[in-house]
């Protein structure tokens, strides 16, 4: 009796060993003072402007817009006239350097706020910046995707790609870069790892260092989350007029206030509408849902696919297009995934199933290739409002000591903290060159 | 001479024309020229195949579209909106990329600050006119310390001694006396505005016309409209199209409407 008990305890300590081991393997971050505990408003109004990293601006590190025009072919149609190049933006050093690209997430642009802030550190630390929009970001849909439908996980990668083969043929004229690196968040931390992997077979860059930033797991897991948070709009979202109203008049009461918008403006206004936690997940939902009409409206007018607009319709530049952001208003990134993305790739291959298509649009498909990179790293948070719960421990699963996860941030909301701007820059700086 | 006396006919005339076009209620307007053109959309739809989702399918009958904005000039404001992009490109900004090549950062922030205080000029006369003597005050403070101790507006003292800055102009003053928006209008090189706001910079600029015509010899004075165009152009960050998505006019209108109404109850 005496020796089964000791047996079961130590059995039981092995066990509970070995499950700390696991639940611990990635590194986690004590004593890590971001001040918002709530994700929802750490992902909303992000970090306080007092907190943030202090860096050059933008004008200080030079960085300019520039433009490629990566399909010569292409006929964009004529209400889209603007997107036939793709506008990118560098920040270069004048000598020698190590060169690192940055891939934006869902929706954003190469000179969004969170590509533009990574710039500003990444280049006083001694890189050429490159940024890049996301593959979901109207001008790339135009200007720059094989197919013009995004969410493809390996065709995104070659055509992102495809693009930093170009820019580099046309900076390599003008600056020396002693090695390549990479790095994107949310979306573009996603669309990172299927990069890294296809250079392992392409080696143009043989990047030295990757950094995928607060990635979704599943694509289609963290769409179908953002999709479900527009059901938080007060009584639902037949509401959305009465809620958007909310918004603009808690908006408009702080703006009223002061003189300009300034950096802490979001915050400002967080606080003075008292938002509960159900919306501020429908404002997440909601602004999802705009930056998402756009990119499933570029792509049905590039392909003349018949989503919203009538197959065989030519809209001009000068079209009326009230009626089809309306439309989009009210449909989910789910209804895009299940009746454009979908049924436009199994036309294209008929032998390809539903369930499995979805399935391969995630981290998992690749977490052979993720565990054995070991030039891949991961920053996280364990609050990430776009994980299902447990999905945070893939990380830890695949990635072992390389992924370092935070306990607090939301989504993206702690990339201006000081200590993980930090942590980005001291990712590719240690080591040897 | 003659074109001095002919200012105070042409403002006359311009708050005639405001009151004149704006002021009915847009709601209404609004609401039934939204059902014209969605009947009109959809009859020209049904020429074509459904799609997934058509309108019919989706959206519900009662349906508000809570960003829509009266504009019945939308087809000529596109096109408006389409040349600005052109000029912009071929024009404006490759003179602001000049600008800022030729002219050292110090200068360029003191020559916006000698703008500013004419246009604190401005918000002081249309804050009398809007019977604001908070603001009037605030305002003619900020051109009094800034003309004088900052060396004729080029230094930004008032700013540095922590007085707020008012900003107003006409097309608010007739705001704040109830005059309507009016449709929205895309004015050409200004870029988005509304009848009322458009008309109302004609007084504006009359005004500092009149003002710079007392204190700058003739010569100087167009340089002074150029530089005042391209500082202008240069703090703003707006690029048209820059967004990339097809539906950029309509967030723009609603932005900027949105914008001036809550200017007017400032």
């Amino acid at each position: 009796m005496s020796n089964n008990n000791i047996l079961a305890r130590l059995l039981l300590g092995h066990c509970l060993l070995f499950a700390t081991s696991l639940v611990f393997g990635a590194v986690t971050v004590k004593d890590y003072k971001f001040p918002i505990k709530d994700r929802f408003v750490a992902t909303v109004i992000g970090t306080p402007a007092e907190l943030k990293a202090e860096l050059p601006t933008a004008q200080q590190i030079k960085f300019q817009k520039k433009r490629v025009r990566v399909f010569p072919e292409r006929q964009v149609p004529d209400l889209l006239w603007y997107g036939e190049e793709l506008y990118y933006s560098v920040a270069l050093q004048e000598n020698p350097s190590p060169l690192i690209f940055l891939i934006a997430g869902t929706g954003a642009s190469h000179n969004g706020g969170k590509n533009v802030n990574m710039a500003r550190a990444f280049h006083q630390a001694g890189f050429h910046v490159v940024s890049i929009s996301s593959p979901t970001y109207p001008n790339f849909v135009t200007a720059a995707s094989s197919t013009a439908v995004v969410g493809h996980a390996e065709i995104d990668a070659e055509d992102l790609y495809r693009v930093m083969e170009l820019i580099w043929s046309e900076l390599d004229e003008s600056i020396d870069a002693t090695s390549f690196n990479l790095t994107g968040y949310s979306l573009g931390a996603f669309n990172s790892a299927y990069v890294a992997k296809l250079d392992e077979e392409k080696q143009s860059f043989n990047f030295r260092k990757v950094l995928l930033i607060n990635p979704p797991v599943s694509l289609y897991n963290s769409i179908s989350l953002l999709d479900r948070m527009t059901q938080n709009i007060p009584g639902g979202e037949d509401n959305f007029s009465q809620f958007f109203d909310k918004l603009v008049k808690g908006f408009s009461a702080v703006y009223k206030q002061q003189d300009d918008i300034g950096d802490d403006f979001l915050y400002k206004a967080y606080r003075a509408m008292d938002l509960k936690d159900e919306e501020l997940a429908a404002l997440v939902g909601v602004s999802f849902r705009m930056s998402s009409t756009s990119l499933v409206f570029t792509s049905d007018v590039m392909t003349d696919y018949g989503y919203v607009k009538p197959k065989g319709l030519q809209l001009d530049r000068y079209a009326d297009l009230s009626i089809y952001d309306q439309v989009l208003l009210r449909l989910g990134f789910t209804d895009y995934y299940h009746n454009f993305f979908y049924p436009f790739y199994k036309s294209m291959n008929p032998d390809i199933r539903r369930d499995e298509f979805i399935s391969a649009v995630s981290l998992t498909a690749i977490s052979d290739y993720l565990t054995s990179a070991k030039k891949i790293t991961v920053m996280h948070n364990e609050d990430d409002i776009i994980l299902e719960p447990g999905e945070i421990n893939f990380f830890n699963d695949v990635f072992g000591e390389r992924a370092t996860i935070y306990p607090f941030g939301g989504h993206c909301g702690n990339m201006s903290y000081t200590e993980n701007v930090d942590h980005m820059v001291r990712t590719f700086t240690s080591g040897a060159p | 001479m003659r074109s001095t006396a002919s200012r105070p006919a042409l403002v006359v005339l311009a708050c005639c024309l405001v009151v004149a076009c704006s002021s009915t209620p847009d709601q209404q307007q609004l609401e039934q020229q939204q059902e014209q053109l969605l009947d009109q959309q959809l009859q020209q739809l049904q020429e074509y195949p459904e799609p997934v989702f058509s309108a019919d399918r989706v959206i519900p009958i009662d349906a508000i579209d809570v960003t829509s904005v009266y504009d019945p000039w939308e087809p000529m404001n596109k096109r408006i909106y389409n040349f600005n992009y052109h000029f912009d490109q071929w024009v404006f900004l490759p003179v602001v990329r000049g600008w800022r090549v030729v002219v050292p950062r110090p200068a360029r922030i003191g020559v916006r600050n000698f703008f500013n205080t004419f246009r604190d000029v401005r918000t002081a006369a249309n804050s009398a006119l809007q019977a604001s003597p908070k603001k009037f005050f605030q305002s003619l403070g900020r051109v009094l310390v800034n003309s004088t101790i900052g060396l004729f507006g080029t230094i930004d003292v008032a700013t540095s001694m922590g007085m707020p800055r008012p900003d107003e102009d006409f097309g608010q003053t007739l705001g704040h006396w109830g005059v309507g928006q009016g449709p929205y209008l895309v004015l050409p090189l200004l870029g988005p505005s509304n009848l009322r706001d458009g008309l109302g910079e004609l007084p504006d600029f009359a005004l500092q016309n009149y003002i710079q015509g007392n204190l700058l010899a003739k010569p100087l004075r167009a340089t002074v409209f150029l530089f005042d165009s391209i500082d202008t152009r240069e703090k703003t960050n707006f690029r048209y199209y820059e967004t990339g998505s097809a539906f950029e006019y309509r967030t723009v209108r609603w932005l900027y409407s949105t914008k001036r109404r809550l200017d007017v109850e400032k």
